[in-house]
């Protein structure tokens, strides 16, 4: 580690060390934690907001111009105020509350949403020293938390009182039950490369080889399977029967309003970029730059891209391939979801994991071949 | 063997479909946009000649038209938006004749069939494609088709019906 001590000029360790130094030297321990968490708690959400905003701009232009459209263009500089106006306009608006719904559920249901997609994000590592969560059983506990967003949109179908929210609501379990065992097997396929459910030690140890080089045949195959199931588990692109507007109208949340809704529609696409960015972290190497071992000059070039830069970058590649995968291909009836979870990608993903468990035991991934770090 | 075999042909053609399908898309990505963007292209925008949105009169350099206030567009209009006021003149050879004096047009009740332009046996009006036709107030959407102090053209009278016949 001691060879990596390169300049790093535009990283934020040396700011968050001097505010932590700063603090420790005038308060008692207490007092610094809590300033500290609080101060982590609003970056995060304010972060959560800002990328949502510029998802949804993104996504809007993306769109346009897989359409041979312009996009917003009217709002601000090339339409760059199109998102805060319309989230503006959503805090603006009337929440309606639905006569004969239950309407405890009907109000907690998107709490569930946002909670569990906020609690995926915090755990994402950003950049060098940009982590909030780093359990050593980080895969594990963003595949459990982001799973709770379910009983969301559960909840949703059920209290609305709606039978199209219902069947949105039961379409969508099906969908994410489903998929979400073939994303835990993706991911585990790299555990077992990586050896470590911790998201810094994984990071690290795709320092000059990028888990999905590393694993080669069998890495790919997990992160084809993994993009699949994480696209189908936000319900986007081709995958977005639960809120196919021919048949359900809005699907699960067709009768929420106001902010409520824009829960939703946060949630999801905080959902795309949590789905987009652990597969950042887990199969492209995450904050790391890319490094080739013994190009020592190259290497010290890429470092001078700072961290978050080459993150959100490489999670940017990945939204920008769901978003082109969502404008290609037409929707999935339900049968032909659940057969391409069921018939397809479970047995595949499983395979999967033995031939990698086979690679890593007979020493074939590239960095035993290869001798790199 | 022959199920397992087509399993995998399902696989192999279900990819390289989507990935056509993808191929397909990415190339429309760098598509020219089409969109217009309309106040903006104001001067490089193409409107269709049969676009119908304001009936004109067309009067030549000497300030005359081809009305001759027979009424047929009157008659012909299904809303009653044309309304063709006529005097009698007496001519320098004592004839007495009847002239068009103010010709109306209610474009806010008009429907554009161009039933009048079809029927009029003048062809002294037509429909011009100038679109951007709102105002603030509906009664500006009344307009006076016929210049102040023109006439009829005396010497094309006997051209244009033929002309309009042969249509």
């Amino acid at each position: 580690m001691m060879l990596l001590n390169y300049s790093q000029p535009l990283e934020l360790t040396k700011l968050i060390k001097w505010f932590d130094n700063l603090l420790r030297a005038s308060l008692p321990e207490f007092w610094t934690l809590l300033i500290e968490f609080v101060v982590v708690a609003l970056a995060l959400l304010a972060v959560y907001v800002v990328v949502a905003l510029l998802l949804i701009y993104a996504e809007r232009k993306i769109t346009a111009f897989f359409q041979a459209r312009i996009g917003p263009n009217r709002a601000g500089k090339w339409g760059l105020l199109q998102s805060p106006a319309d989230m503006i306009k959503i805090l603006l608006k009337e929440i309606i509350k639905i006569s004969r719904s239950d309407r405890f559920l009907f109000f907690a249901a998107p709490f569930f949403m946002i909670v569990a997609s906020f609690a995926t994000f915090a755990a994402i590592p950003f950049g060098q020293s940009l982590h909030a969560i780093d359990f050593n059983i980080g895969v594990l506990y963003v595949i459990a938390i982001s799973s709770l967003g379910i009983i969301g949109v559960f909840l949703a179908g059920w209290s609305s009182n709606n039978k199209y929210s219902m069947i949105g609501a039961m379409r969508s379990g099906a969908q994410f039950v489903s998929y979400e065992l073939s994303a835990g097997f993706a991911l585990m396929t790299i555990v077992v490369l990586s050896g470590t459910m911790q998201f810094s030690e994984m990071i690290e140890g795709q320092r000059y080889c990028w888990n999905i080089f590393n694993g080669h045949i069998s890495s790919l195959i997990a992160f084809v399977i993994y993009l699949i199931s994480g696209h189908a588990e936000t319900n986007r692109g081709p995958f977005d029967l639960p809120e196919a507007e021919s048949e359900l109208t809005a699907g699960y949340h067709t009768e929420y309003s106001g902010i409520m809704f824009g829960y939703y529609y946060l949630a999801e696409y905080l959902n795309m970029f949590v789905i987009a960015s652990i597969a950042t972290t887990v199969f492209l190497g995450g904050y790391l730059p890319f490094e080739i071992q013994g190009w020592d000059g190259f290497n010290q070039i890429m470092n001078y891209i700072p961290s978050y830069v080459w993150f959100f970058g490489k999670t940017f590649v990945l939204i920008f391939l769901s978003l082109w995968v969502r404008w290609s291909f037409p929707r999935l009836r339900i049968d032909q979801l659940l057969n391409l979870e069921w018939k397809y990608l479970l047995p595949i993903n499983l395979l999967n994991i033995v031939l990698m468990v086979l690679l890593v035991l007979t020493g074939l991934t590239l960095k035993d071949l290869f001798g790199i770090l | 063997m022959n199920s397992l075999s087509k399993y995998f042909l399902g696989i192999y053609t279900g990819v390289k479909s989507l990935l056509v399908g993808m191929s397909v898309t990415w190339k429309e990505l760098w598509t020219k946009k089409v969109t217009q963007q309309y106040p903006e292209n104001r001067k490089t925008l193409v409107v269709s000649d049969r676009f119908r949105c304001e009936l004109t009169m067309p009067h030549d350099e000497n300030n005359e038209h081809a009305c001759t206030a027979c009424g047929i567009c009157q008659m012909n209009c299904p809303n009653g938006t044309i309304d063709v006021q006529s005097k009698m003149i007496e001519t320098e050879d004592g004839k007495k004749k009847k002239i068009l004096d103010v010709y109306t047009w209610d474009q806010g009740m008009c429907t554009f069939c161009n039933l009048c332009v079809i029927t009029c046996p003048s062809s002294a009006i037509k429909f011009e494609n100038n679109f951007e036709n709102s105002v603030f107030n509906r009664r500006k959407l009344i307009h006076r088709l016929n210049n102040e102090g023109s006439k009829l053209r005396e010497k094309k009278k006997e051209v244009k019906p033929a002309e309009s016949k042969a249509e």
